[in-house]
Protein backbone atom coordinates (compact mmCIF):
# COMPACT_ATOMS: atom_id res chain seq x y z
CA UNK A 1 0.00 0.00 0.00
CA UNK A 2 2.70 2.67 1.22
CA UNK A 3 4.29 1.40 -2.32
CA UNK A 4 1.34 2.61 -4.01
CA UNK A 5 1.13 5.90 -2.24
CA UNK A 6 4.54 6.80 -3.29
CA UNK A 7 4.43 5.17 -6.78
CA UNK A 8 1.57 7.73 -7.10
CA UNK A 9 3.44 10.52 -5.38
CA UNK A 10 6.49 10.23 -7.58
CA UNK A 11 4.35 9.88 -11.19
CA UNK A 12 2.34 12.73 -9.49
CA UNK A 13 5.68 14.53 -8.95
CA UNK A 14 6.89 14.09 -12.11
CA UNK A 15 3.99 15.05 -14.46
CA UNK A 16 4.06 18.72 -12.25
CA UNK A 17 8.22 19.22 -13.40
CA UNK A 18 7.50 18.13 -16.85
CA UNK A 19 4.27 20.68 -16.99
CA UNK A 20 6.80 23.18 -15.29
CA UNK A 21 10.04 22.48 -18.16
CA UNK A 22 7.19 22.38 -21.03
CA UNK A 23 6.25 26.19 -19.71
CA UNK A 24 9.36 27.30 -18.73
CA UNK A 25 11.64 26.23 -22.18
CA UNK A 26 8.64 27.10 -24.69
CA UNK A 27 7.50 30.28 -23.62
CA UNK A 28 4.15 29.74 -24.20
CA UNK A 29 1.73 32.29 -23.37
CA UNK A 30 0.19 32.01 -19.47
CA UNK A 31 -3.25 32.46 -21.00
CA UNK A 32 -2.92 29.37 -23.17
CA UNK A 33 -0.87 27.34 -20.60
CA UNK A 34 -0.27 28.30 -17.14
CA UNK A 35 2.79 26.80 -15.08
CA UNK A 36 1.85 24.80 -12.18
CA UNK A 37 2.90 27.49 -10.17
CA UNK A 38 0.47 30.16 -11.29
CA UNK A 39 -2.18 27.38 -11.19
CA UNK A 40 -1.59 27.10 -7.19
CA UNK A 41 -1.67 30.51 -6.34
CA UNK A 42 -5.14 30.29 -8.28
CA UNK A 43 -6.67 27.72 -6.19
CA UNK A 44 -4.94 29.38 -3.62
CA UNK A 45 -6.44 32.98 -4.27
CA UNK A 46 -9.51 31.60 -5.45
CA UNK A 47 -10.05 28.84 -2.57
CA UNK A 48 -13.64 29.72 -1.57
CA UNK A 49 -14.66 30.26 -5.26
CA UNK A 50 -13.52 26.87 -6.13
CA UNK A 51 -14.67 25.33 -2.62
CA UNK A 52 -18.41 26.66 -2.68
CA UNK A 53 -18.88 25.23 -6.39
CA UNK A 54 -16.83 21.71 -5.78
CA UNK A 55 -19.15 21.14 -2.61
CA UNK A 56 -22.16 21.93 -4.95
CA UNK A 57 -20.70 19.41 -7.38
CA UNK A 58 -20.15 16.99 -5.25
CA UNK A 59 -22.85 17.11 -3.28
CA UNK A 60 -24.91 16.18 -6.82
CA UNK A 61 -22.55 13.42 -7.59
CA UNK A 62 -23.06 12.06 -4.27
CA UNK A 63 -27.25 11.89 -4.45
CA UNK A 64 -26.78 10.96 -8.40
CA UNK A 65 -24.24 8.37 -7.72
CA UNK A 66 -26.52 7.11 -4.70
CA UNK A 67 -29.71 7.26 -6.13
CA UNK A 68 -28.50 5.74 -9.65
CA UNK A 69 -26.97 2.32 -7.52
CA UNK A 70 -29.52 1.70 -5.37
CA UNK A 71 -32.30 2.35 -9.04
CA UNK A 72 -29.88 -0.53 -10.65
CA UNK A 73 -29.56 -2.99 -7.80
CA UNK A 74 -33.55 -2.67 -6.94
CA UNK A 75 -34.04 -3.17 -11.25
CA UNK A 76 -31.17 -6.02 -11.34
CA UNK A 77 -33.25 -7.72 -8.13
CA UNK A 78 -36.68 -7.21 -10.27
CA UNK A 79 -35.18 -8.88 -13.77
CA UNK A 80 -33.73 -11.71 -11.25
CA UNK A 81 -36.98 -12.24 -9.42
CA UNK A 82 -39.35 -12.33 -11.70
CA UNK A 83 -39.25 -13.73 -15.48
CA UNK A 84 -42.68 -11.14 -16.36
CA UNK A 85 -40.37 -8.21 -15.56
CA UNK A 86 -37.62 -10.18 -17.52
CA UNK A 87 -39.10 -10.36 -20.78
CA UNK A 88 -40.99 -6.91 -20.93
CA UNK A 89 -37.61 -4.88 -19.54
CA UNK A 90 -34.82 -6.40 -20.43
CA UNK A 91 -35.19 -5.13 -24.14
CA UNK A 92 -35.63 -1.62 -22.81
CA UNK A 93 -32.33 -2.05 -20.85
CA UNK A 94 -30.65 -2.84 -23.80
CA UNK A 95 -31.96 -0.34 -25.79
CA UNK A 96 -31.85 2.03 -23.52
CA UNK A 97 -27.92 1.54 -23.08
CA UNK A 98 -27.78 2.33 -26.85
CA UNK A 99 -29.00 5.68 -26.14
CA UNK A 100 -25.90 7.92 -25.30
CA UNK A 101 -27.30 8.86 -21.67
CA UNK A 102 -24.73 12.75 -22.37
CA UNK A 103 -27.20 13.18 -25.29
CA UNK A 104 -30.09 13.28 -23.12
CA UNK A 105 -28.46 16.12 -20.73
CA UNK A 106 -30.15 19.21 -22.55
CA UNK A 107 -33.32 17.52 -23.12
CA UNK A 108 -33.12 17.13 -18.92
CA UNK A 109 -32.04 19.92 -18.70
CA UNK A 110 -35.17 21.12 -20.46
CA UNK A 111 -37.57 19.15 -18.48
CA UNK A 112 -35.89 19.41 -14.85
CA UNK A 113 -34.63 23.44 -15.37
CA UNK A 114 -30.88 24.42 -14.37
CA UNK A 115 -30.80 23.43 -11.07
CA UNK A 116 -29.87 20.29 -8.85
CA UNK A 117 -32.46 18.27 -10.17
CA UNK A 118 -31.26 17.94 -13.73
CA UNK A 119 -28.09 17.02 -12.40
CA UNK A 120 -28.60 14.34 -10.37
CA UNK A 121 -30.82 13.13 -12.55
CA UNK A 122 -28.55 13.07 -15.31
CA UNK A 123 -25.53 11.43 -12.48
CA UNK A 124 -28.33 8.83 -12.09
CA UNK A 125 -28.65 7.32 -15.35
CA UNK A 126 -25.50 7.41 -16.11
CA UNK A 127 -24.52 5.49 -13.17
CA UNK A 128 -27.74 3.23 -12.96
CA UNK A 129 -26.91 1.53 -16.52
CA UNK A 130 -23.64 0.00 -15.19
CA UNK A 131 -24.50 -1.45 -12.15
CA UNK A 132 -28.21 -2.66 -13.06
CA UNK A 133 -26.34 -4.37 -15.54
CA UNK A 134 -23.21 -5.85 -14.48
CA UNK A 135 -24.99 -6.74 -11.26
CA UNK A 136 -28.29 -8.69 -13.70
CA UNK A 137 -25.67 -10.32 -15.50
CA UNK A 138 -24.03 -11.83 -12.31
CA UNK A 139 -27.60 -12.56 -10.67
CA UNK A 140 -28.34 -14.98 -13.51
CA UNK A 141 -25.36 -16.41 -14.00
CA UNK A 142 -25.30 -18.74 -10.43
CA UNK A 143 -22.86 -21.59 -10.56
CA UNK A 144 -23.93 -24.80 -11.53
CA UNK A 145 -23.27 -26.43 -8.13
CA UNK A 146 -25.03 -23.87 -6.17
CA UNK A 147 -28.70 -24.16 -8.82
CA UNK A 148 -28.40 -28.25 -7.89
CA UNK A 149 -28.04 -27.44 -4.27
CA UNK A 150 -30.50 -24.47 -4.18
CA UNK A 151 -33.07 -27.49 -5.85
CA UNK A 152 -32.72 -30.17 -3.97
CA UNK A 153 -33.07 -28.09 -0.65
CA UNK A 154 -36.75 -26.79 -2.29
CA UNK A 155 -35.70 -23.16 -1.81
CA UNK A 156 -38.31 -20.72 -3.72
CA UNK A 157 -37.15 -18.26 -6.13
CA UNK A 158 -37.49 -15.39 -3.58
CA UNK A 159 -35.02 -17.17 -0.66
CA UNK A 160 -32.55 -18.60 -3.29
CA UNK A 161 -32.32 -15.01 -4.89
CA UNK A 162 -31.65 -13.74 -1.40
CA UNK A 163 -29.17 -16.22 0.11
CA UNK A 164 -27.45 -17.36 -2.93
CA UNK A 165 -28.18 -14.92 -5.77
CA UNK A 166 -27.29 -11.67 -4.08
CA UNK A 167 -24.53 -12.62 -2.20
CA UNK A 168 -22.69 -13.94 -5.60
CA UNK A 169 -23.73 -10.91 -7.35
CA UNK A 170 -21.52 -8.15 -5.03
CA UNK A 171 -18.63 -8.69 -7.72
CA UNK A 172 -21.02 -7.85 -10.24
CA UNK A 173 -21.86 -4.71 -8.07
CA UNK A 174 -18.48 -3.80 -7.55
CA UNK A 175 -17.38 -3.64 -11.00
CA UNK A 176 -20.91 -1.79 -12.12
CA UNK A 177 -19.72 0.65 -9.51
CA UNK A 178 -16.12 0.86 -10.52
CA UNK A 179 -17.74 1.47 -13.98
CA UNK A 180 -20.11 3.87 -12.40
CA UNK A 181 -17.57 6.22 -10.85
CA UNK A 182 -15.53 6.70 -13.92
CA UNK A 183 -18.94 8.23 -15.77
CA UNK A 184 -20.20 9.75 -12.86
CA UNK A 185 -17.27 13.03 -12.82
CA UNK A 186 -18.31 13.05 -17.00
CA UNK A 187 -22.10 13.30 -16.00
CA UNK A 188 -21.01 16.36 -13.38
CA UNK A 189 -19.19 18.02 -16.15
CA UNK A 190 -21.83 17.19 -19.11
CA UNK A 191 -24.89 18.33 -16.52
CA UNK A 192 -23.44 21.92 -15.89
CA UNK A 193 -21.95 22.44 -19.44
CA UNK A 194 -25.55 22.07 -20.79
CA UNK A 195 -26.70 25.08 -18.27
CA UNK A 196 -26.24 25.55 -14.70
CA UNK A 197 -25.21 28.33 -12.42
CA UNK A 198 -22.94 26.89 -9.71
CA UNK A 199 -20.15 23.94 -9.66
CA UNK A 200 -17.09 22.51 -10.74
CA UNK A 201 -17.91 22.33 -14.57
CA UNK A 202 -19.71 26.04 -14.88
CA UNK A 203 -16.58 27.58 -13.22
CA UNK A 204 -14.42 25.49 -15.70
CA UNK A 205 -16.69 27.13 -18.53
CA UNK A 206 -16.73 30.13 -17.07
CA UNK A 207 -13.09 30.64 -16.79
CA UNK A 208 -12.54 29.47 -19.72
CA UNK A 209 -14.30 32.35 -21.36
CA UNK A 210 -12.92 34.73 -19.44
CA UNK A 211 -9.53 33.95 -20.24
CA UNK A 212 -9.09 33.08 -16.39
CA UNK A 213 -6.70 29.89 -17.53
CA UNK A 214 -5.14 29.30 -14.64
CA UNK A 215 -8.27 29.87 -12.50
CA UNK A 216 -9.60 26.72 -15.04
CA UNK A 217 -6.79 24.55 -14.22
CA UNK A 218 -7.09 24.95 -10.88
CA UNK A 219 -11.05 23.58 -10.94
CA UNK A 220 -9.51 21.24 -13.28
CA UNK A 221 -7.76 19.86 -10.98
CA UNK A 222 -9.95 20.12 -8.22
CA UNK A 223 -12.15 17.89 -10.00
CA UNK A 224 -10.31 15.48 -11.10
CA UNK A 225 -8.91 14.66 -6.94
CA UNK A 226 -12.54 14.32 -6.78
CA UNK A 227 -12.95 11.56 -9.22
CA UNK A 228 -9.56 9.84 -8.38
CA UNK A 229 -10.38 9.83 -4.51
CA UNK A 230 -13.88 7.67 -5.83
CA UNK A 231 -12.43 5.88 -8.02
CA UNK A 232 -10.16 4.87 -4.89
CA UNK A 233 -12.85 4.42 -2.63
CA UNK A 234 -14.42 1.69 -4.68
CA UNK A 235 -11.15 0.27 -5.58
CA UNK A 236 -10.55 -0.46 -1.72
CA UNK A 237 -13.78 -2.10 -1.65
CA UNK A 238 -13.61 -4.28 -4.05
CA UNK A 239 -9.98 -5.39 -2.61
CA UNK A 240 -11.94 -6.14 0.76
CA UNK A 241 -14.87 -7.65 -1.06
CA UNK A 242 -12.98 -10.00 -3.04
CA UNK A 243 -11.83 -12.00 -0.05
CA UNK A 244 -15.31 -13.44 0.47
CA UNK A 245 -16.86 -12.99 -2.74
CA UNK A 246 -15.26 -14.31 -5.34
CA UNK B 1 -34.05 -44.88 9.44
CA UNK B 2 -35.62 -47.08 7.17
CA UNK B 3 -33.86 -46.13 3.58
CA UNK B 4 -35.56 -47.06 0.84
CA UNK B 5 -33.82 -49.44 -2.24
CA UNK B 6 -32.89 -47.86 -5.80
CA UNK B 7 -34.34 -49.41 -8.78
CA UNK B 8 -33.07 -47.30 -12.15
CA UNK B 9 -33.92 -48.85 -15.75
CA UNK B 10 -33.68 -48.83 -19.18
CA UNK B 11 -31.88 -46.68 -21.96
CA UNK B 12 -29.66 -43.54 -21.09
CA UNK B 13 -29.63 -41.10 -24.34
CA UNK B 14 -28.14 -37.74 -25.11
CA UNK B 15 -30.53 -36.35 -27.60
CA UNK B 16 -30.36 -39.19 -30.65
CA UNK B 17 -27.13 -40.78 -29.43
CA UNK B 18 -27.51 -44.05 -26.98
CA UNK B 19 -24.87 -43.61 -23.96
CA UNK B 20 -25.69 -46.49 -22.20
CA UNK B 21 -27.45 -49.78 -23.50
CA UNK B 22 -30.54 -51.50 -21.85
CA UNK B 23 -29.83 -51.80 -18.09
CA UNK B 24 -32.07 -52.94 -15.14
CA UNK B 25 -30.08 -51.70 -11.59
CA UNK B 26 -31.55 -52.66 -7.65
CA UNK B 27 -29.42 -50.60 -5.74
CA UNK B 28 -29.92 -52.05 -2.24
CA UNK B 29 -31.19 -50.58 0.76
CA UNK B 30 -29.16 -48.41 3.39
CA UNK B 31 -26.41 -49.89 1.38
CA UNK B 32 -22.97 -47.75 -0.56
CA UNK B 33 -23.75 -48.68 -4.35
CA UNK B 34 -20.74 -47.77 -6.49
CA UNK B 35 -21.26 -46.73 -10.45
CA UNK B 36 -17.52 -47.21 -12.04
CA UNK B 37 -17.04 -45.90 -14.66
CA UNK B 38 -14.53 -43.51 -17.57
CA UNK B 39 -15.15 -40.43 -17.73
CA UNK B 40 -18.15 -39.28 -20.09
CA UNK B 41 -19.91 -42.02 -20.02
CA UNK B 42 -23.20 -40.59 -18.35
CA UNK B 43 -21.78 -41.66 -14.98
CA UNK B 44 -23.16 -38.45 -13.67
CA UNK B 45 -26.58 -38.15 -15.97
CA UNK B 46 -27.56 -41.28 -14.00
CA UNK B 47 -26.78 -39.60 -11.00
CA UNK B 48 -28.57 -36.31 -11.38
CA UNK B 49 -31.53 -38.31 -12.99
CA UNK B 50 -31.99 -40.28 -9.64
CA UNK B 51 -31.67 -36.48 -8.07
CA UNK B 52 -34.47 -35.49 -10.22
CA UNK B 53 -32.08 -32.44 -11.49
CA UNK B 54 -31.96 -31.26 -14.71
CA UNK B 55 -29.97 -33.41 -17.16
CA UNK B 56 -28.72 -33.24 -20.51
CA UNK B 57 -29.67 -36.77 -21.05
CA UNK B 58 -32.84 -38.60 -20.84
CA UNK B 59 -33.79 -41.94 -20.09
CA UNK B 60 -36.16 -43.97 -21.62
CA UNK B 61 -37.33 -46.29 -18.51
CA UNK B 62 -38.24 -45.92 -14.62
CA UNK B 63 -36.63 -44.69 -11.70
CA UNK B 64 -38.36 -46.26 -8.77
CA UNK B 65 -37.90 -46.91 -4.78
CA UNK B 66 -39.90 -48.78 -2.03
CA UNK B 67 -40.50 -45.62 -0.50
CA UNK B 68 -43.69 -43.49 -1.07
CA UNK B 69 -42.20 -39.78 -0.90
CA UNK B 70 -40.86 -38.29 -4.01
CA UNK B 71 -36.86 -38.71 -4.13
CA UNK B 72 -36.06 -35.15 -5.01
CA UNK B 73 -37.20 -34.70 -1.58
CA UNK B 74 -34.89 -37.41 -0.03
CA UNK B 75 -32.41 -37.16 -1.52
CA UNK B 76 -28.90 -35.44 -0.37
CA UNK B 77 -26.41 -34.83 -2.59
CA UNK B 78 -21.76 -34.01 -1.66
CA UNK B 79 -20.05 -33.35 -5.38
CA UNK B 80 -16.58 -33.02 -6.32
CA UNK B 81 -16.82 -29.43 -6.03
CA UNK B 82 -17.41 -28.74 -2.48
CA UNK B 83 -20.53 -26.40 -3.64
CA UNK B 84 -19.89 -24.06 -0.34
CA UNK B 85 -20.61 -20.87 -0.02
CA UNK B 86 -17.26 -18.78 -0.04
CA UNK B 87 -18.87 -15.86 1.87
CA UNK B 88 -20.46 -17.66 4.40
CA UNK B 89 -18.25 -19.43 7.72
CA UNK B 90 -18.75 -23.50 7.95
CA UNK B 91 -21.32 -23.08 10.36
CA UNK B 92 -23.79 -20.73 7.68
CA UNK B 93 -22.61 -23.33 5.43
CA UNK B 94 -24.05 -26.44 7.06
CA UNK B 95 -27.31 -24.46 7.59
CA UNK B 96 -27.87 -23.06 3.96
CA UNK B 97 -30.32 -26.03 2.65
CA UNK B 98 -32.49 -25.08 5.89
CA UNK B 99 -32.53 -21.31 5.49
CA UNK B 100 -32.88 -21.98 1.74
CA UNK B 101 -35.70 -23.82 2.72
CA UNK B 102 -37.50 -21.30 4.68
CA UNK B 103 -36.70 -23.61 8.26
CA UNK B 104 -35.34 -22.04 11.20
CA UNK B 105 -31.48 -23.14 11.72
CA UNK B 106 -29.83 -25.19 14.50
CA UNK B 107 -26.69 -24.00 15.15
CA UNK B 108 -26.63 -26.12 18.04
CA UNK B 109 -27.08 -28.86 15.40
CA UNK B 110 -24.91 -27.82 12.82
CA UNK B 111 -21.78 -27.47 15.29
CA UNK B 112 -22.18 -30.75 16.57
CA UNK B 113 -21.95 -31.98 13.08
CA UNK B 114 -18.74 -29.71 12.77
CA UNK B 115 -16.94 -31.67 15.79
CA UNK B 116 -18.37 -35.05 14.35
CA UNK B 117 -16.45 -34.46 10.92
CA UNK B 118 -13.94 -33.43 12.76
CA UNK B 119 -13.70 -29.46 12.52
CA UNK B 120 -13.99 -28.62 16.23
CA UNK B 121 -13.60 -25.04 16.69
CA UNK B 122 -13.45 -24.09 12.64
CA UNK B 123 -17.41 -23.42 13.01
CA UNK B 124 -16.36 -19.71 12.23
CA UNK B 125 -13.99 -20.25 9.07
CA UNK B 126 -14.77 -19.25 5.36
CA UNK B 127 -14.05 -21.82 3.16
CA UNK B 128 -10.97 -19.57 1.92
CA UNK B 129 -9.49 -20.33 5.32
CA UNK B 130 -9.79 -23.59 5.07
CA UNK B 131 -8.29 -26.63 2.94
CA UNK B 132 -9.27 -28.93 0.24
CA UNK B 133 -10.44 -31.94 2.87
CA UNK B 134 -11.72 -29.37 5.45
CA UNK B 135 -13.86 -27.95 3.06
CA UNK B 136 -15.12 -31.62 1.50
CA UNK B 137 -15.82 -32.13 5.33
CA UNK B 138 -18.30 -28.76 5.92
CA UNK B 139 -19.76 -30.22 2.53
CA UNK B 140 -20.18 -34.01 4.33
CA UNK B 141 -21.60 -32.06 7.13
CA UNK B 142 -23.69 -30.03 5.61
CA UNK B 143 -25.44 -33.11 3.81
CA UNK B 144 -25.43 -34.88 7.19
CA UNK B 145 -27.47 -31.99 8.38
CA UNK B 146 -30.32 -32.19 5.43
CA UNK B 147 -30.84 -35.65 7.04
CA UNK B 148 -31.92 -37.25 3.94
CA UNK B 149 -32.28 -41.30 3.32
CA UNK B 150 -30.83 -41.45 0.08
CA UNK B 151 -27.18 -40.03 -0.50
CA UNK B 152 -25.64 -39.29 -3.81
CA UNK B 153 -21.85 -38.68 -4.09
CA UNK B 154 -20.57 -37.53 -7.33
CA UNK B 155 -16.87 -38.40 -6.79
CA UNK B 156 -16.99 -36.40 -3.88
CA UNK B 157 -13.34 -37.55 -2.81
CA UNK B 158 -11.37 -37.22 -6.21
CA UNK B 159 -9.58 -33.76 -5.93
CA UNK B 160 -8.10 -34.40 -2.30
CA UNK B 161 -4.77 -35.76 -2.05
CA UNK B 162 -4.24 -39.73 -1.09
CA UNK B 163 -3.75 -39.76 2.93
CA UNK B 164 -7.03 -37.22 3.45
CA UNK B 165 -8.67 -38.84 0.75
CA UNK B 166 -8.81 -42.10 2.90
CA UNK B 167 -9.59 -40.08 5.94
CA UNK B 168 -12.65 -38.38 4.46
CA UNK B 169 -14.39 -41.77 2.61
CA UNK B 170 -13.70 -43.87 6.15
CA UNK B 171 -15.53 -40.74 7.88
CA UNK B 172 -18.23 -40.88 5.51
CA UNK B 173 -18.73 -44.88 5.61
CA UNK B 174 -19.45 -44.50 9.80
CA UNK B 175 -20.89 -41.09 9.53
CA UNK B 176 -23.38 -42.30 6.62
CA UNK B 177 -24.53 -45.59 7.27
CA UNK B 178 -27.53 -46.72 7.23
CA UNK B 179 -28.48 -44.30 4.51
CA UNK B 180 -28.71 -45.99 0.65
CA UNK B 181 -25.78 -44.56 -0.43
CA UNK B 182 -24.87 -44.30 -4.50
CA UNK B 183 -21.20 -42.72 -5.33
CA UNK B 184 -19.83 -42.45 -8.37
CA UNK B 185 -16.34 -42.67 -9.55
CA UNK B 186 -13.74 -43.44 -11.99
CA UNK B 187 -11.38 -44.67 -9.69
CA UNK B 188 -11.36 -48.94 -8.90
CA UNK B 189 -9.34 -48.49 -5.94
CA UNK B 190 -12.22 -46.36 -4.48
CA UNK B 191 -14.98 -48.32 -5.94
CA UNK B 192 -13.20 -51.64 -3.93
CA UNK B 193 -12.49 -50.03 -0.96
CA UNK B 194 -16.15 -48.57 -0.52
CA UNK B 195 -18.52 -50.62 -2.49
CA UNK B 196 -21.43 -52.80 -0.64
CA UNK B 197 -22.30 -53.46 -4.64
CA UNK B 198 -20.47 -52.02 -7.41
CA UNK B 199 -20.99 -52.14 -11.05
CA UNK B 200 -19.37 -50.87 -13.96
CA UNK B 201 -20.38 -48.51 -16.75
CA UNK B 202 -19.34 -48.70 -20.33
CA UNK B 203 -21.64 -47.56 -23.07
CA UNK B 204 -22.56 -51.67 -24.01
CA UNK B 205 -24.06 -51.59 -20.73
CA UNK B 206 -23.75 -52.30 -16.77
CA UNK B 207 -22.27 -55.17 -15.90
CA UNK B 208 -21.86 -56.35 -11.74
CA UNK B 209 -18.22 -56.17 -10.21
CA UNK B 210 -17.25 -59.16 -8.02
CA UNK B 211 -16.21 -58.08 -4.43
CA UNK B 212 -14.59 -59.44 -1.57
CA UNK B 213 -16.98 -60.33 1.35
CA UNK B 214 -14.96 -58.36 4.04
CA UNK B 215 -17.31 -54.77 5.57
CA UNK B 216 -16.62 -51.30 4.21
CA UNK B 217 -14.19 -49.20 3.67
CA UNK B 218 -11.76 -52.18 3.25
CA UNK B 219 -8.25 -51.81 3.94
CA UNK B 220 -6.36 -50.73 1.09
CA UNK B 221 -3.75 -53.08 1.86
CA UNK B 222 -5.44 -56.42 2.36
CA UNK B 223 -4.35 -58.88 -0.43
CA UNK B 224 -7.73 -59.21 -1.04
CA UNK B 225 -8.58 -55.88 -1.72
CA UNK B 226 -5.69 -55.70 -3.89
CA UNK B 227 -6.54 -58.75 -5.54
CA UNK B 228 -10.28 -57.14 -6.46
CA UNK B 229 -8.83 -54.40 -7.04
CA UNK B 230 -6.21 -55.49 -10.22
CA UNK B 231 -9.55 -57.58 -11.54
CA UNK B 232 -11.70 -54.68 -11.82
CA UNK B 233 -8.94 -52.90 -13.41
CA UNK B 234 -8.58 -55.73 -15.92
CA UNK B 235 -11.80 -55.80 -16.25
CA UNK B 236 -12.26 -52.08 -16.93
CA UNK B 237 -9.56 -52.62 -19.71
CA UNK B 238 -11.24 -55.27 -21.45
CA UNK B 239 -14.42 -53.50 -21.66
CA UNK B 240 -12.96 -50.37 -23.13
CA UNK B 241 -11.06 -52.32 -25.61
CA UNK B 242 -14.56 -54.05 -26.63
CA UNK B 243 -16.43 -50.13 -26.51
CA UNK B 244 -13.16 -49.36 -29.13
CA UNK B 245 -13.81 -52.45 -31.28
Amino acid sequence: MTGRISRGFIAFATAVLVWQAVVALTGVPRFILPGPLLVAQALWENAALICDNALWSAGNLALGLGIGVILGVETALLLALSRRARWLLRPMLVAAQAVPVFALAPVITLWLGYGMPSKIVTIALVTYFPVASAMFDRLMALPPGLADLSQLSGANRWRETLLLRLPYAVPGLLSGLRLAVVYAPLAVLIGEWVGSSQGLGHLILMSNGRGQTALMFAALIVLAGLSLSLWLAVEALSRRAAKGYL
Amino acid sequence: MTSPALRISGTLFAGRTQLIAGFDLTLPAGRWSVLLGPSGVGKTSLLRLLAGLPCAAHLTGRITSDASLPLTSRVAMMAQDDQLLPWASALDNVTICARLRGVRPKPARAAELLVQVGLAGLEGRKPAQMSAGQRQRVALARTLYEDRDIVLLDEPFSALDALTRQSVQELAVGLLAGRTVVLITHDPAEAIRLADAAWMISPLGITQCTLPRSAIPRAAADPETLAAQAALLDQMRTCAAGCAA
